[in-house]
């Protein structure tokens, strides 16, 4: 069926560890190559740990699957150098338009706020998303991804996991610190764990098609409550990268998905909803049940789940993949610190409660939008559809119009690795959550701030009229990469300059735009997790509130 | 701001008659749309959930109906 896009065969390779008469010891050993599994192996090699990725199959995605991925996720795969191809490839829309019954109720247009290096999202099938990690993978030596090797056994304690490899060559033995689990919704290691995700199945199916349409048609995102071509249910149409077009269909609890499946049944449904003289190509189709279910613990001994296998969504608000990829990078420098002794293995439980807390905000606003699109009883029924009619004059009624809410990072509220704010900011970004984008100059070139954070910990200070003390706080936390930001390009290359510090980058915030959306002050200091997420900030910071916050944030306050 | 239960309507019997007017002649199917079309207005002009959190309270504490 699929036309546009050929999947990539990857080729078995026989891996030395296969020959050795032991047991070879890896620090990290990802189990599945999916969009979490290959984004982990990534954040690994920027800090410096090996990896090995175990995955059963031999290509990518096949059907494009998770396709909207957000501003978020977008960020995470710049600080790994695979957003340039995404962005380029990807479809990004701003326009959408919400039809009830036989009419259109309203248009919206998202107009993110300008002046972001990445845009709030884009439609990009998931073989694509995957390819282009696979082939950023590649040119990293100390990723070991290892096609058709299957695991098939694993033993785990305290101290480390034994897993057994299944090869067509035989099977072999591996141990590892750590075993990063990321093979899908129905996990079998989780399951050979005897661990189980729970939560609920939404009495519902929905067909998804992806399409190629043969004539113009505009990027915007439609959705359809109770329309006529397709009574009682909701319908989504949006594009992606090919001129392949998305569509979702509910089609109830009673629907037989075997019967569904069949090209002869999804022709009519879809040529009532493009309209008869339409022309398109079925690309792909799926029947999907939904769920919204996690795992009460994502970590068993050294084991750790991440992705669908942790925690797993309904499609509406695209929070899966994006979640999965927040789970990841919360995940791995936490294991890095921990395997290269900077941090105690405390700071591990610290992945399961911030992205418990990410899973139970995903879940809960995709749960919203579910129920929303599917009223569960007459009375919500009359609601719902009252709403979208008042939604067409009167515009208060719009906000509550709910077909899935743009995924937005979770902010890690009262983590146990924030610095509460001593010294009162008015907004700016948070303890817990990640910062904001702005662009700046770096030796009088355009630059921006995201990308001179994460990978490590980043102190940032701002150096306009007090610059007397920055000196001290720099040079009594050289453990630090330190940015000196001022709004005169020269006075922070001057200070840099008079530190003989390695770590210390001097930036300028010409338009202001950093100062404005972090609410800073001269003097005014905020420090930032290797995952770009605040831990601490300051109006007037001394060197041992950055050293405590820093401690605190690797875990030594547990 | 808490929830204000103490008489408020500048001329409750002419609300009060101007409500049950709004259903008089309908079907209970209208009666129940125009409820929550009501509802979703007048929530939206309080906009605050926790005053709206206070009169759902108030508002699902049913007595048992006696027949």
């Amino acid at each position: 069926m699929q036309k546009t896009y050929k999947n990539p065969v990857y080729d078995y390779v026989r891996s030395p560890d296969q020959d050795s008469s032991g047991r070879t010891h890896h620090p990290v050993i990802i189990v599945g190559g999916g969009p979490c599994g290959l984004a982990a192996a990534l954040d690994f090699a920027l800090q410096g740990i090996p990896t090995v990725v175990l995955d059963d199959n031999n290509t990518v995605s096949v059907g494009s699957r998770a396709i909207c991925f957000a501003k978020r996720t977008l960020e995470i795969m710049d600080r790994y150098g695979a957003a340039e191809r995404m962005v380029d490839k990807g479809v990004t829309w701003q326009l959408g338009k919400v039809f009830f019954q036989d009419e259109q109720v309203y248009e919206f247009n998202l107009l993110p706020e300008d002046q972001h290096k990445l845009p709030a999202f884009i439609n990009l099938q998931q073989y694509y998303f995957e390819e282009y990690l696979v082939d950023r993978i590649a040119e990293e030596n100390s990723i070991d991804l290892r096609w058709l090797h299957k695991v098939t056994e694993l033993e785990t304690n305290p101290e480390g996991t034994h897993i057994t490899v299944e090869t067509k060559d035989g099977t072999y033995q591996l141990s590892c610190d750590f075993l990063l689990v990321a093979d899908g919704a129905n996990s079998k290691i989780r399951t050979q764990l005897g661990l189980e995700s729970k939560g609920q199945v939404f009495q519902d199916r929905f067909l998804i098609a992806d399409v190629v349409m043969k004539a113009d048609f505009p990027t915007e995102r439609w959705f359809w409550f109770d329309p006529p071509f397709h009574r009682n249910q909701s319908a989504l149409l949006h594009r992606q990268a090919d001129d392949v077009w998305r569509i979702d269909l509910q089609l109830g609890w009673d629907a037989d998905p075997e019967e569904e499946k069949k090209e002869e049944n999804i022709r009519p449904r879809l040529q009532a909803m493009l309209g008869e003289d339409v022309e398109f190509e079925l690309e792909w189709a799926s029947v999907y049940t939904f769920q919204c279910r996690k795992m009460d613990d994502y970590i068993k001994d050294r084991v750790i789940f991440m992705g669908d296998a942790a925690h797993q969504v309904s499609p509406f608000g695209a929070r899966g993949a994006n979640g999965g990829v927040q789970s990841v990078e919360n995940l791995a420098w936490k294991v890095s610190a921990i395997l290269k002794g900077e941090a105690p293995l405390a700071l591990l439980e610290t992945y399961n409660t911030e992205r418990q807390h990410g899973a139970a905000e995903n879940i809960l606003n995709s749960t919203r939008a579910t129920d929303f699109i599917t009223p569960k009883n007459h009375i919500s029924r009359v609601f719902r559809d009252e709403t979208l009619r008042l939604a067409k004059d009167q515009p208060f009624a719009r906000s509550l119009v709910n077909s899935g809410r743009l995924s937005l990072p979770c902010t890690y509220e009262g983590s146990p690795l924030n610095t509460a704010d001593s010294e009162d900011f008015n907004g700016g970004v948070v303890p817990g959550a990640v910062c904001k984008d702005a662009p700046i100059k770096i030796n009088g070139e355009d630059a921006w701030l995201m990308n001179q954070l994460g990978n490590r910990f980043v102190a940032m200070v701002d150096i306009d009229a007090n610059g007397e003390v920055v000196p001290n706080l720099v040079t009594e936390n050289p453990d630090l990469a330190w940015i000196l930001l001022s709004k005169d390009a020269n006075k922070a290359q001057t200070l840099a300059r008079q530190l003989s510090q390695a770590a210390v980058q001097a930036i300028s915030d010409p338009q202001g735009l950093v100062a404005q959306r972090l609410a800073l002050r001269p003097g005014s200091a905020y420090l930032f997790r290797p995952d770009q997420v605040v831990c601490g900030r300051w109006q007037q910071p001394t060197a041992a509130d950055i050293h405590a916050a820093h401690r605190r944030a690797l875990g030594y306050d547990l | 701001m808490h929830l204000n239960t103490e008489a408020n309507l500048n001329d409750a019997d002419a609300f009060y008659a101007e409500l049950t007017d709004l259903h008089r002649d309908l079907q209970t199917a209208d009666s129940e749309r125009v409820n929550a079309r009501l509802i979703l207005l007048l929530a939206n002009h309080i906009g605050d959930n926790r005053i709206l959190s206070e009169a759902m309270a108030i508002a699902k504490d049913l007595d048992p109906v006696q027949n």
